[in-house]
C-alpha cells in the first residue's frame, strides 16, 4: 500500500521526554529546546510498500559540518545501526545509550485494511467508506507514532553532551548518500542471540556481587524492581486501550445500524433513530479520541521508560561488569607481584581495569540521576496532560 | 413425571401483581384517524426475587392474591408457567389476528449455569434478564385491552397453584409434535401466494421484515458492545493495580503518590465501565431483543390472516366444484344424487359466506394491532433510549469528578 504522508512531526509528549534532558548546567528545565549549536528532527517521512524513509533534518552551528543546515534520508535500519555502533563503543559505556526505536509496523493495519477490502461486498457503502477512513486514520496515527520515535532517539543523542560528537552520528546526519547498512543476516542474528544469552547470563552473575557504593546498590535494586513493573503496567495499558478502541468500534457500527434504521421511513420513531445514530457518532468519535490519547500519554510513555530503563539496566551491567573485571585485574596483580613475573603488565592491565571503572562510575552516577529528573518530569507532563485530556473530552461528551 | 420437567425450572420468580384496575371504565377516546381504546385502567406488574429451590426443581412465586379493586397480591409461578400462558393465548387469540406478546425464550445454556450453581456474574447476569424480561412480557398481556380479558390470564394471576403446563416441554412428546407443526406452517406459507388487494398489507410486511432485519443486525452489534465493555473493565481493573505496583516501586515521592492516585481513579473507571455495560444491557440490548421476538408475533398475525384468505379461497373452490358436479348431475338426470349436491352446496355457501367475514375480521383486527403496536414501539423505543442516554450522562459526569481530582495531584510532581 502506497501512502505518502508529510509531516512536520510535533511529538509533543514525546519531545519534552528529551528536552527535559539537562545540558551544562544540570538542571531540569523542562521546555528547554536543545540549544542552537545542534538541532535535528525528522521533517518528513514516506510510506512505501515495506520501509519507512525519513527526512532527517539538522540545524548545526558547529564547525564539523559542511553547511548549518542539511536534510538527508534515512531507513529503519540506519537507526538502529547508529545505536548498535554506541552500544559497541568502549567508550560510551559509563553512559545510559538512548534506546533504539522499534521497527515500524504496519502489519496489523495493513491486515485489517485487506480484509475491509474483501467484505466490502457485504456491507452497505456508508459503512465501507467510514471504516476505510477510520482505518486509514489509524494507520496515520501508528505512522506518526513511529516518526516520534525515531525523532526522539536523535534528539536524545543531539542532546547528550558526548554522544553528539559521535563521528558515526555526524556521518548519520550529513552523509547524503545511502549508508549501505544492511540488514543483519541469519548468522549475524544467530550470532546476536547467542551474544545476548550469554549476557543475560553474565549478568545474572555479576549482579549477585554487592556493590560497596550504596549509591549503586539501591539503584540496581530499584532498577531491576522498576523495570518490571514497567513491563506489566505497559501490557496492562494496552490491552486496556484495546478494549477501549473495540468498544468505539462496535459504538460505530452501532450508529450506522441506528442510521439505516432512521433513513427507512420519515416517521416520527425513525427521526428519532436518525438523531439517536448522530448522538452515537460523536460518543464513538470522542471514545476513539480519549482512546488514542491514552495510547499516546500513557501507554507511549510506559513503553519509552521500559526502554529507557533497560538501558540504564544495562549501564549497570557495564559497570558491574568492569567492577569485576578491576577486581579480577587487582587479584591477577597480587599473583604476579607475589611471583614476580609479567608485574609491569599485569600493573597497566590493572590501572585501565581501574581507570576504567572508576570512569564509567562517574558519568554512571550522572546519567542516573538524570534519568530520573527526565523520568519525573516526563511523568508528570503526560500525566496532567492525559488528565486534562480526559475533562476535556468527557466535557464536550455533555454538550 | 417429575423427572420430565427437570430441564429449565429451577428458577423461581416471584411476581407480585398490584391492582388498580376499574372493571366498568371502558371509556373510548377518540384519536386522530382511527378509533383507539385508550387503556383506562393502570395495572403494575412486577416480577421479583428469583428464588432458587433446589430441592424439588419447582419456581415457586410468591403473589398475594390479588381481588379486584386496589388490591395487591402475589402469586409464584414457574418459568414453564409463563411458556403455557403464551401457548394457549397465541392458540386462541392468535388466528383470529390479534399480536399475543412472546415470553423469553428457554436457554439450557443459562439454566444449567444457574442450576449448577454457579455464583458468577453470568449467571447472576442471566437471572436478571430473564425476571426483567418477564416482567415486560406480563406488562404487554395485562395491557392488552383484548387479552386482559382472556380467563386465562386471569387464572394465571390469581390461582394459588396452576396445573403443570405440559406442551412445554422440548424433548416431549408434545414438545416434539409442536416442533413438527411449526416446521410444516413454514412451509405452508410458503406455498401462499395471496393475492393481495390492499396496499397497506403488502407494505406493511415489508415494513416489518426489513425490521426484523436491522433489529437482529443492531442486537450483534450490541451484544458485541456490551462483551466490550466488560472487556474494558476487567483490563482497566488488572492496570489500576499494576499503576499501583508501580507507583509504590517509584522512589520519588510525589510521583510515586501520584501513580497511586492515578491507580484509584482507574479503578473507578473500571466501576463505570462496569456499570455502562449494565445500561448496555437492560436499557438497549434487551429492548431490541424484546422486539425481535415482537416482530416475530407481528409475522405471525400476518400469517394467520393469509391462512383465513386461504381457507376463503379454498370453500370458494370447493363450492364453485359442487356447482359444477350440480350442472353435471341437472345434464345427466340423477335427481337423488342432485338432492344431496344441493345440500352440499347449501352448506358450502354457508361456509363461503363465513369465512369471507372471518377474513374481514381477522383484517381489520390484524390492521388494529399492527397500528396500536407501531405506536407503542415507538412510545417504547423512545423511553428506554432516553434512559439509556441519561445512564450514559451520568457516567460521564461520574467521569469528570474523578479526573477533576486527580488532576491537581498530577500537577504537584516535582
Amino acid at each position: 500500500m502506497r501512502s505518502c504522508y508529510g509531516l512536520i512531526c510535533g511529538c509533543g509528549a514525546l519531545w519534552d521526554v528529551v528536552s527535559a534532558l539537562p545540558l551544562q548546567p544540570r538542571a531540569v528545565n523542562v521546555d528547554l529546546q536543545t540549544d542552537a549549536t545542534l538541532q535535528v528532527d525528522i521533517s518528513d517521512a514516506l510510506s512505501e510498500r515495506d520501509k519507512v524513509k525519513f527526512t532527517v533534518h539538522t540545524k548545526s552551528t558547529l564547525p564539523n559540518f559542511k553547511q548549518n543546515e542539511f536534510s538527508v534520508v534515512r531507513q529503519h535500519e540506519e537507526f538502529i545501526w547508529l545505536h548498535d555502533s554506541f552500544v559497541e563503543n568502549e567508550e560510551y559505556a559509563g553512559y545510559i545509550i538512548p534506546p533504539a526505536p522499534p521497527r515500524p509496523d504496519f502489519d496489523a493495519s495493513r491486515e485489517k485494511l485487506q480484509k475491509l477490502g474483501e467484505g466490502e461486498g457485504s456491507m452497505t457503502k456508508e459503512e465501507f467508506t467510514k471504516m476505510k477512513q477510520e482505518l486509514e486514520a489509524e494507520y496515520l496515527a501508528i505512522f506518526k507514532k513511529t516518526v516520534a520515535m525515531h525523532e526522539v532517539f536523535l534528539c536524545r543523542v543531539a542532546a547528550h553532551p558526548v554522544l553528539r560528537k559521535d563521528l558515526n552520528f555526524h556521518v548519520f546526519l550529513e552523509y547524503n548518500q545511502d549508508l549501505s547498512v544492511r540488514g543483519k543476516n541469519k548468522k549475524e542474528k544467530l550470532e546476536d542471540f547467542f551474544k545476548n544469552v550469554v549476557k543475560s547470563a553474565d549478568g545474572v552473575l555479576v549482579a549477585g556481587v554487592k556493590d560497596v557504593d550504596d549509591f549503586f546498590e539501591h539503584e540496581k535494586t530499584f532498577l531491576l524492581e522498576y523495570h518490571n513493573r514497567v513491563k506489566d503496567a505497559s501490557a496492562k495499558s494496552d490491552r486496556m486501550i484495546r478494549s477501549h478502541k473495540n468498544a468505539a468500534d462496535d459504538i460505530n457500527r452501532i450508529a450506522s445500524s441506528l442510521y439505516t434504521l432512521g433513513t427507512q421511513d420519515s416517521t416520527d420513531l425513525c427521526k428519532f433513530f436518525l438523531k439517536v445514530s448522530e448522538l452515537f457518532e460523536k460518543t464513538r468519535k470522542i471514545e476513539s479520541r480519549v482512546a488514542a490519547d491514552e495510547d499516546l500519554k500513557l501507554a507511549d510513555l510506559l513503553k519509552y521508560y521500559l526502554r529507557e530503563s533497560q538501558a540504564a539496566k544495562d549501564l549497570l551491567y557495564r559497570r558491574s561488569r568492569a567492577l569485576v573485571d578491576y577486581e579480577n585485574a587487582n587479584k591477577a596483580l597480587d599473583k604476579a607481584r607475589a611471583k614476580n613475573r609479567d608485574v609491569l603488565q599485569a600493573e597497566t592491565s590493572q590501572q585501565l581495569c581501574c581507570h576504567k571503572f572508576e570512569k564509567i562510575s562517574e558519568s554512571a552516577k550522572q546519567e542516573l540521576i538524570d534519568f530520573k529528573t527526565r523520568r519525573v518530569a516526563a511523568f508528570r507532563k503526560n500525566l496532567v496532560e492525559l488528565a486534562e485530556l480526559e475533562l476535556k473530552h468527557a466535557k464536550v461528551t455533555m454538550t | 413425571q417429575n423427572s420430565n420437567f427437570k430441564e429449565n425450572e429451577v428458577l423461581s420468580v416471584t411476581l407480585s401483581v398490584q391492582y388498580l384496575f376499574q372493571l366498568d371504565d371502558d371509556e373510548e377516546e377518540e384519536e386522530e384517524e382511527e378509533e383507539e381504546q385508550e387503556d383506562k385502567f393502570d395495572i403494575s406488574i412486577s416480577v421479583k426475587d428469583p428464588e432458587k429451590i433446589g430441592t424439588n426443581d419447582m419456581n415457586a412465586f410468591q403473589t398475594p392474591l390479588p381481588m379486584f379493586r386496589n388490591k395487591t397480591f402475589t402469586v409464584r409461578r414457574r418459568f414453564s408457567d409463563f411458556l403455557g400462558l403464551y401457548e394457549k393465548l397465541s392458540e386462541k387469540h392468535g388466528p383470529n389476528g390479534f399480536i399475543v406478546p412472546p415470553p423469553p425464550e428457554k436457554s439450557i445454556l443459562g439454566m444449567t449455569k444457574v442450576k449448577v450453581g454457579k455464583e458468577d456474574s453470568s449467571s447472576a447476569d442471566f437471572v436478571e434478564r430473564r425476571r426483567a424480561a418477564l416482567e415486560r412480557y406480563l406488562q404487554r398481556i395485562v395491557h392488552h385491552p383484548s387479552l386482559l380479558q382472556d380467563p386465562d390470564v386471569r387464572e394465571f394471576l390469581e390461582r394459588e397453584e396452576l396445573p403443570r403446563a405440559v406442551g412445554t416441554q422440548a424433548l416431549s412428546g408434545a414438545g416434539f409434535l409442536k416442533m413438527i407443526n411449526k416446521a410444516t406452517d413454514a412451509v405452508s406459507k410458503m406455498t401462499i401466494k395471496m393475492n393481495e388487494s390492499d396496499v397497506w398489507f403488502e407494505e406493511k410486511l415489508q415494513e416489518v421484515e426489513s425490521a426484523d432485519q436491522q433489529f437482529r443486525k443492531l442486537h450483534v452489534l450490541v451484544e458485541s458492545l456490551v462483551v466490550h465493555r466488560k472487556e474494558l473493565s476487567l483490563n482497566t481493573a488488572s492496570f489500576a493495580k499494576s499503576t499501583a505496583m508501580l507507583g509504590s516501586a517509584e522512589d520519588n515521592t510525589a510521583l510515586s503518590r501520584a501513580l497511586s492516585q492515578l491507580a484509584e481513579v482507574e479503578d473507578k473507571m473500571e466501576q463505570l465501565h462496569q456499570d455502562q455495560a449494565t445500561n448496555d444491557t437492560f436499557n438497549f440490548a434487551e429492548l431490541i431483543a424484546d422486539y425481535i421476538r415482537l416482530l416475530g408475533s407481528v409475522r405471525g398475525s400476518f400469517d394467520h390472516r393469509m391462512k383465513a384468505w386461504q381457507r376463503w379461497q379454498d370453500a370458494q373452490a370447493a363450492l364453485q366444484k359442487k356447482r359444477e358436479t350440480e350442472a353435471k348431475l341437472l345434464w345427466a338426470n340423477k335427481p337423488d344424487k342432485l338432492q344431496l349436491v344441493k345440500e352440499e352446496i347449501a352448506e358450502w355457501e354457508v361456509k363461503v359466506t363465513q369465512y369471507e367475514r372471518d377474513f374481514d375480521r381477522v383484517t381489520a383486527t390484524v390492521r388494529k394491532e399492527v397500528v396500536r403496536f407501531d405506536k407503542e414501539k415507538a412510545r417504547n423505543f423512545k423511553r428506554e433510549i432516553i434512559n439509556y442516554l441519561e445512564c450514559l450522562l451520568q457516567s460521564q459526569q461520574q467521569l469528570i469528578k474523578y479526573w477533576e481530582a486527580f488532576l491537581p495531584e498530577a500537577k504537584a510532581i516535582a
